[in-house]
């Protein structure tokens, strides 16, 4: 594989390091300009890990944690491609998810908000893109959960995603919501994205992927950070 | 999306506090397996095998216990285990490691690793970082280097690129042990400490 340098982190897509609607930002997000660095073999490297790293049932949170029966809530496929900005696959590239469960509660330990566990259920799954850059996960809807950052707050439904690309630089750990949910315009966190790109964030309901008398089907496809130079020749 | 189209980058969002069950399982004990812990190179891969110990920090001075800390490397050679890398790493060794500070006492963070060789003669032996955290909507990267390779130090051009009067806070504190050296690498989100982070 060719080493190829890569365009820069849109600034423009991501949220800045402190978002004072999201409380915590304030004393944790670095303040000083960032240094430019220079990309070696250090940053167009990164951690490889393919479909041997993944096991059959690590993409089916309804299966994975099973003890006795099926978890609680309605469940759901959410599958998509994982692409560069040219718009070419990313493929064989590790996609890590965890989530709550479909009464909004996490099976961390942390997680203090009355609402119940489910024996069946531990919300963490990961899958391998194919030739195609694709991945598919099978799971059921997280519920959505009240957090302190303000009265009132409550998160709105989404999933968690953390994904490598090929390189240390395509690093990208984000969370994907769901079409329609009154919480989206209330949340801090999905609104830290600056706007016309936090719409990226939010999947789209598909009939198309939705099985029939099994589960409803969501798209979200991912574009991680691509080439410096456009591959093709594009008319500007 | 086909594959003509210039397409825009998926915007980043935290780790949130719950990453633990789906990220680091094996270290918090949850039952559920991981891809990478603490433990980055095994008793058999060839270099000087070191601890990497540290602790973060907020803009108040008090410690993190719910950040996760990613290093990548290369080998005590200076190959990366990555295509992109024609010279081929050990192949005991990854490279990649992966710790939360919520389980070891006061908020720590370790990793257990050979000490990497230069990558290409021209950059010092260096780890790369990545922090992720609950109060971060997008992560950071920053390198540690090795107080004991100071001659590589004041030649390495990402060290120089930064002012000198920051460039100590991407130098780890070495320490012997009876055991393995020990580096100390400290991370500090803001105020007059804060650690250099790149745009990488």
């Amino acid at each position: 594989m060719p080493t190829e340098a890569l365009g820069a982190r849109d600034w423009g897509s991501h949220p800045p390091y402190v978002y004072p609607d999201y409380k915590s930002t304030s004393l944790r997000g670095p303040k000083r300009p960032l240094i430019p660095l220079k990309q070696s073999l250090s940053e167009l490297t990164g951690p490889v890990y393919g479909h041997e790293s993944v096991g059959p049932l690590d993409s089916d949170l309804t299966k994975n944690a099973a003890k006795n029966g099926e978890p609680l809530g309605e469940r759901i496929i959410v599958t998509g491609r994982v692409l560069d900005e040219a718009g070419r696959p990313v493929r064989n590239t590790l996609i890590e998810v965890w989530q709550a469960n479909a009464a909004g509660r996490y099976i961390h330990k942390v997680d203090q908000h009355e609402a119940p566990l489910d024996a069946n259920f531990l919300g963490a799954g990961r899958c391998v893109t194919d030739e195609h850059g694709s991945y598919r996960f099978l799971t059921v809807k997280p519920g959505s959960y009240p957090w302190g950052n303000h009265y009132n707050a409550w998160r709105p439904n989404h999933i968690h995603f953390s994904l490598f690309g090929p390189t240390l630089a395509t690093r990208l750990v984000t969370q994907m919501y769901f079409p329609g949910d009154p919480l989206l315009a209330l949340d801090p966190i999905f609104l830290s994205a600056p706007e016309g790109a936090r719409e990226r964030l939010i999947s789209d309901f598909s009939i198309y992927v939705t099985e029939p008398g099994f589960a409803l089907g969501y798209i979200f496809d991912i574009v991680l950070r691509g080439p410096a130079e456009t591959p093709m020749e594009t008319p500007r | 999306m086909s594959g003509s189209e210039s397409l825009k980058q998926t915007p980043s969002q935290t780790v949130g506090p719950y990453f633990a069950y789906g990220l680091t399982a094996v270290q918090y004990g949850y039952p559920h397996d991981s891809i990478a812990t603490s433990d980055v190179a095994d008793p058999l891969v060839p270099g000087e095998h070191v601890e990497i110990v540290g602790q973060v920090f907020d803009g108040a001075g008090d410690l993190i216990p719910d950040a996760m800390i990613e290093i990548w490397q290369a080998d005590s050679e200076g190959r990366y285990a990555h295509p992109a890398d024609p010279r081929g790493s050990n192949q005991l060794f990854r490279g990649f490691g992966r710790c939360g500070t919520g389980r070891l006492p006061e908020s720590r963070f370790v990793f257990r690793t050979v000490k990497p060789g230069s990558v290409d003669g021209e950059q010092a032996p260096h780890i790369n970082v990545i922090v992720f955290m609950r109060g971060m909507l997008s992560h950071a990267y920053t390198r540690i280097y090795f107080p004991d390779e100071a001659e590589a130090n004041s030649r390495d051009p990402v060290l120089n690129s930064v002012p000198e009067v920051r460039r100590a806070t991407l130098i780890a504190k070495r320490k012997d042990t009876p055991a393995v050296p020990l580096y100390r690498f400290d991370i500090h989100m803001q105020g007059d400490q804060e650690t250099v982070f790149f745009d990488v």
